[in-house]
């Protein structure tokens, strides 16, 4: 039981990675990423990959998987930043679908659909077990902690403001002379690390990597951890990440209590209860449990 | 004819057959953006709403193609019209981001119904089997011939409806300007009613005609999303012509690639189209502004 305490600590701890990823993107910026676990994707393929074909070490393996997701964040952001928001959710789909389709036939590099197994893990088999698990939520958790303060600190400094404006109103952030379109890819390729390093994570985590885990239904679950602690707010992010994740485990629990279902049934119970519940949020509480605050300037009595 | 020209030949007449079916939910897609201006995602689960619909007239009931097919387009447009009248509708007024979300969490929440329903097997339609048509070296099967058909049937009269009707000039007038629409006294709820079950019917067609050519199962409309997706956007979303000839060009490209490429990758194809067209021409070949 502990250690299942502590897989979903870590769990929660990636969640946590990808929805400050995902604030980045869209909290902040404002534009839309139907595709994140696309960059999830690319981050644990590149990791896994270098780790065990190119034999580098971990952290090395980590930091090109963020590096490779970033890169793609850029090239993505590059093609549909000039696009209307629709377009924008429309491509991000189609990438992560193709990141799929690509991972489950390229099977020379990825080994198709059987996936990666056997990717290594800091310390995995000279520790038990047991400490393996704990040492690496220890570490998830530091990560987390790092971006959490990296993500706050970018969200009050004068790039942050300036990301938030281009949400509101890109014109008048034009007009203010900002260069929109640089702030953007930017923006991407800072969210596109983060969700690229969680990728990194979770295939050391794991050790085995296949393009079933990289489904919209994950992308989902992150929109709606960030939608349960409130868009645009990093501390938001990181609750809502631990909500969602609590969530999606007690309905583990609970759906093999429904009598008389196969256990396909189940699953599809399972998926059918959170895409409505993100329905049910998203229609009734937008704004999350933690809703951003933004600064109040109080008007100069002189200028009333 | 040497081979190399006759495999060219039959990837054509292959892609336009696969094209022409590819553009009835294309088509159902870019109606609904063009009156509802979402990207509708939910598209997916009705394709697959619409396949299963026709499996259980084809299958359960013992009817004909023909009659079964009026039954997946029933079947989706009534559900597209449910499932928008309570969920998608009342995203509307958020904009059209938390709209596309709802109905992408619309479409799992819609697949696992179906998946709850009959599971996650592979079903076949029960169809009688034929021997392919040859025309010198070109083949074709009789099953396909008759999906085309039945495709531009559809589609001629969708044309015909929106061209001659009075609903049907009511629904391109809110499409063109919805407040001038409105101003004329058609009332948009109605027409919005109307283009998710004409939309959403289209899909299930759609979802059933490239059923027949495999096999149905909960992730059938998925699968398929991809190419629709880059049909609408090829051809510029919003615009009924542009979504078949995006579909016609999406079609014969998935099939020409598989000179160079293998099988497996055809649906990251739609995506290359998609990227091209917006990096070239991004309001597509027929359509808007796409910025």
């Amino acid at each position: 039981m502990t250690n299942y305490v502590i897989a979903m600590g870590v769990s929660a701890c990636i969640y946590a990675l990808m929805a400050l990823g995902l604030n980045v993107i869209w909290g902040l910026a404002g534009m839309v990423n139907l595709g994140l676990v696309g960059f999830f994707a690319v981050g644990a393929y590149v990791t896994a990959l270098s780790t065990i074909k190119l034999g580098v070490p971990i952290w090395a393996g980590m930091a090109l998987g963020a590096g490779a997701a970033s890169l793609v964040g850029v090239g993505v952001a590059l093609i549909t930043v000039r696009l209307r928001g629709d377009y924008l959710a429309i491509v991000t789909l189609g990438f992560a679908e193709s990141i799929r389709i690509v991972a489950s036939n390229a099977i020379w590099l990825t080994n198709g659909t059987d996936g990666i197994s056997g990717i290594a893990g800091p310390l995995r088999g000279g520790i038990s077990p047991e400490m393996f698990n704990l040492m690496y939520l220890g570490m998830a958790g530091a990560i987390v902690a790092v971006a959490y303060v990296l993500a706050e600190r970018l969200r009050v400094a004068p790039f942050g403001r300036v990301l938030r404006a281009i949400r509101d109103d890109e014109q008048v952030a034009a007009v203010a002379g900002k260069h929109v379109t640089a702030f953007k890819v930017k923006a991407f390729a800072v969210g596109a690390a983060a969700l690229g390093l969680s990728g990194a994570l979770y295939a050391h985590y794991t050790s085995y990597i296949a393009p079933d885990i990289f489904v919209p239904l994950l992308t989902l679950y992150i929109k709606l951890a960030l939608l349960t602690g409130g868009v645009g707010n990093n501390r938001g992010a990181v609750l809502g990440a631990f909500v969602i994740v609590f969530l999606l485990e007690s309905t583990r629990f609970v759906i093999p209590l429904v009598p008389f279902i196969s256990a396909v049934q189940g699953a599809a119970l399972r998926e059918l209860l959170i895409a409505a519940l993100l329905i049910v949020m998203l229609r009734y509480r937008p704004q999350g449990l933690a809703p951003e605050r933004l600064a109040v300037f109080p008007i100069p009595a002189a200028a009333r | 004819m040497p081979p190399i020209l006759t495999e060219i030949a039959q990837l054509v007449v292959n892609g336009v057959m696969a094209g022409t079916i590819l553009a009835v939910p294309a088509i159902g897609l870019t109606t609904i953006y063009a009156v509802l201006r979402f990207p509708n995602f939910a598209l997916a689960s009705h394709a697959t709403i619409g396949a299963f619909s026709g499996y259980i007239a084809n299958v359960k009931l013992g009817l004909p193609v023909l009659p079964s097919v009026l039954f997946a387009f029933l079947g989706a447009g009534l559900v597209g019209v449910a499932t928008d009248e309570a969920v998608l509708k009342r995203f509307r007024p958020a904009g059209f981001i938390t709209t596309a979300i709802a109905s992408i969490a619309l479409t799992i929440a819609l697949e696992n119904v179906v998946r709850f329903g009959f599971g996650n097997d592979l079903r076949g339609y029960d169809l009688p089997i034929m021997r392919d048509w040859r025309f010198g070296s070109i083949r074709v099967g009789p099953q396909q011939v008759q999906n085309l058909g039945i495709a531009i049937a559809t589609m001629a009269a969708l044309f015909l409806f929106l061209a001659f009707t009075r609903t049907g000039k009511a629904m391109r007038a809110v499409a063109d300007n919805p407040v001038l629409a409105g101003i004329k006294g058609i009332n948009a709820d109605t027409v919005g009613r109307l283009v998710s079950f004409v939309g959403m019917g289209l899909a299930g067609l759609g979802g059933m005609l490239i059923g027949l050519d495999t096999t149905i199962d909960p992730l059938t409309g998925f699968r398929a999303i991809l190419s629709v997706f880059a049909a609408a956007v090829v051809g510029g979303l919003g615009s009924i012509p542009g979504a078949v000839v995006g579909a016609l060009t999406v079609g014969v490209g998935e099939e020409l690639c598989l000179l160079f490429l293998s099988p497996d990758y055809r649906s990251a194809v739609g995506f290359v189209a998609i990227l091209l067209v917006l990096t070239l021409r991004p309001r597509g070949i027929l359509g808007q502004r796409a910025y």
